[in-house]
């Protein structure tokens, strides 16, 4: 192999030129989702399917699923760093890639997404300091910073480029100041994360999405952080076994596994409880306040009660019992579609919440609009799908990502 | 989000009992305020409609059917949803007369204020405003015109009020005390049946002030605490009714 200088010693990758093929296959998406995007920034938002109701759509829902799906890495890293479970050391470095590809992908989305992108620095520059959209602009570009500089060091110790005895300095010395990384970004990712929940909680116009909450902070706000910290740790183990499946080797020990899958299960049993709690006094509570019903909210198949249902009992009460039995636990199958669940759930609600509630007609004489992505949200969505997979697969690679890697497969 | 308190209240007063549903309004709106033509008007989502006249009925059958047509500008809420959320703050509500105004050169065109407003109020330049050729000497002069991607809205055709405030200025009347008549927005300038009327909700001696008194007198939506500044009557108590939603048990506000 050319490059066998560049892959981490003691492990075996694939030939390069089944490298190669794999990433051609990768790049056909890309350059999909590249034509998507010229089409959209050159020919402006018309060319998706968005329209006057549904200002937010597939992009957003994206976003901020792959957003929560991503935090995994803050959490993990706060777990690791600050409460010094030294157990997820094995798994931290995947937890970063995840959260950096995550984050990097949903701000090239925002890209795309926003009608004059040129003048995206005005978040800074022009900050609404009531909106929970700036300091969602702020955190997440801030936090994806510290994913930056907390990818950096993996990179830095590339066999080769850790020869130099800078790179090799860097990184070291990036490792001791990586738990005051690990603070920073669980704080900002607290934050973001609870105002991407509070962009919908406050929206008083909206009866779907609206809530009451604590001193500035509506329910979402803390729903959102909630739902995200607990299905980014087993949205990190899904990504671990989509590799394990790919690469054919142990990456991850179990124990590690099932750790991260009681995490997850235990935040998520936290989550769906006050979930279900903030359903039950919105449906009786909120809406009859509004002189809304329950039945009101929903329509058809596209904004059926099937969702809420599917979110609540099929992807949070079953997985959040699943995860929290050890049993469960150690059949590794039962975990992973425990955890596929789980995801899914968390899913299902950042759609309900963008999508579902612009959908619902609030003008009593108005109508229930339904809302389809055309090809180019579809392409530039799996753009950065195909993206992640490039930059995972490069990683996997040339990095040592997976520290207990040689030992497990030996 | 904190905004000035003014003394003076722009606000409308639409009679249903009067709308025809003609679309005059619409048509006088789309004039004055240099909407360009949509590329394919068949997806009347995408459309740019400041104003918007929908088509309610009682829902019962002939010979009971009943129906009444509603004209929507922006209600210019007194506590706008649109306002709080904008991250950019290219939305105000600062100005005497308690107009929401809308920065185009500020708006990055992220949409946050269409899913903020419950009125549909709020539309999006989805494409490059492109008038054929010889029709952008209809423009109206002092109104700008919007580029692609950013979000835009009913002023309450603010250039108007502008114009009558220069106008009080050269007859030596003071522009902050407009008489009556001296700002009319285009919509209400073309209904043929006087169903529109516009003036200051706080002056007693304008007539809108008598008419959002009245006990038909209702507004869009009052339960989501919007306070909005365009005022609907109606007689009919099923129309009224539709102004919000209500519990089958509720009554309708003001029965």
């Amino acid at each position: 192999m050319i490059d066998k200088a560049w892959i981490p010693e003691g492990v075996q990758r694939c030939s390069i030129g089944k490298f190669l093929l794999w990433l051609t296959f990768i790049g056909v998406f890309i350059a999909w989702g590249l034509y998507g995007a010229f089409v959209v920034l050159s020919q402006g938002i018309g060319t998706t399917g968005l329209d006057n109701y549904f200002g937010f759509g597939l992009w957003i829902t994206f976003d901020l699923a792959v957003i929560a799906l991503g935090a995994g890495a803050f959490f993990t890293g706060f777990l690791r760093y600050i409460l010094r479970i030294d157990q997820l050391k094995n798994i931290i470095n995947l937890t970063v890639l995840v959260g950096f590809l995550c984050y990097s992908g949903a701000m090239i989305v925002l890209v795309l997404d926003i009608g004059q992108p040129l003048r995206c620095w005005f978040g800074y520059w022009h900050p609404n300091v009531h909106s929970m959209l700036t300091e969602v602009i702020f955190c997440i570009t801030c936090y994806c910073t510290v994913l930056v500089i907390e990818y950096v060091p993996l990179i830095l110790e590339n066999r080769m480029i850790n020869k130099n005895r800078f790179c090799h300095h860097l990184a070291h010395n990036f490792h001791i100041y990586m738990p005051l990384f690990a603070g920073i970004g669980t704080f900002l990712s607290f934050f973001h994360q609870g105002s991407l929940g509070g962009m919908y909680g406050v929206l008083f116009g909206r009866p779907y999405a609206f809530r009451e909450g604590f001193f500035i902070w509506p329910w979402t706000f803390f729903l959102f952080i909630a739902s995200a910290i607990a299905s980014g740790p087993s949205f990190t183990l899904l990504v671990n076994k989509l590799m394990e499946a790919l690469s054919g080797k142990k990456l991850v020990d179990d124990f590690t596994k099932e750790l991260m899958a009681k995490i997850s299960g235990m935040l998520l049993c936290f989550y769906i409880f006050w979930k279900i709690m903030d359903t039950w006094a919105w449906a009786n509570g909120m809406l009859p306040k509004e002189g809304l019903t329950f039945d009101q909210m929903f329509y058809g198949l596209a904004y059926g009660k099937w969702l809420l249902w599917t979110e609540l009992g099929i992807c949070g009460v079953v997985p959040a019992i699943m995860l929290i039995i050890p049993a469960v636990r150690k059949i590794h199958g039962l975990m992973y579609i425990a955890a596929f669940l789980n995801c899914s759930g968390i899913v299902i609600n950042r759609f309900v919440q963008t999508v579902q509630t612009s959908a619902h007609p609030v003008l009593p004489f108005d109508a229930w609009q339904t809302y389809a992505p055309n090809w180019a949200e579809w392409s530039t969505s799996l753009m950065i799908v195909a993206y992640g997979f490039l930059v995972m697969s490069l990683s996997y690679r040339y990095l040592p990502v997976f520290p207990k890697e040689k030992e497990l497969n030996s | 989000m904190e905004h000035k308190e003014s003394n003076i209240k722009w606000g409308m007063v639409i009679d249903l009992d009067k709308c025809t549903g003609c679309g005059a309004c619409m048509v006088a709106c789309e004039a004055e305020n240099n909407i360009a033509p949509t590329p394919d008007s068949s997806n009347k989502l995408r459309t740019l409609s400041w104003l918007l006249v929908y088509e309610m009925n009682n829902g019962k059958a002939y010979p009971e059917h009943d129906v009444a047509y509603l004209p929507r500008p922006c209600m210019q809420c007194g506590n706008p949803s649109c306002l709080h959320v904008c991250p950019v703050v290219a939305i105000d509500k600062n100005e005497e007369g308690g107009i929401v105004s809308q920065v185009y050169p500020r708006c990055i065109g992220c949409r946050y204020c269409m899913a903020a407003c419950p009125y549909h109020a709020r539309y999006f330049n989805w494409f490059d405003p492109i008038w054929p050729e010889g029709m952008e000497k209809t423009l109206t002069p002092n109104v700008s015109v919007r580029p692609r991607g950013v979000a835009e809205k009913c002023t309450f055709c603010h250039h108007k009020f502008a114009e009558a405030k220069e106008r009080a200025r050269a007859e030596g009347r003071d522009p902050s005390h407009l008489e009556e008549g001296d700002y009319i927005p285009a919509c209400v300038a073309a209904c043929p049946n006087g169903a529109m009327h516009f003036g200051d909700l706080n002056n007693p001696k304008h007539k809108v002030y008598e008419l959002s008194h009245k006990p038909e007198a209702f507004r869009l939506l009052e339960r989501l605490g919007t306070d909005p500044q365009v005022y609907y009557s109606s007689k009919r108590e099923w129309v009224r009714r539709q102004g919000d939603n209500y519990l089958t048990n509720e009554k309708t506000k003001g029965e």
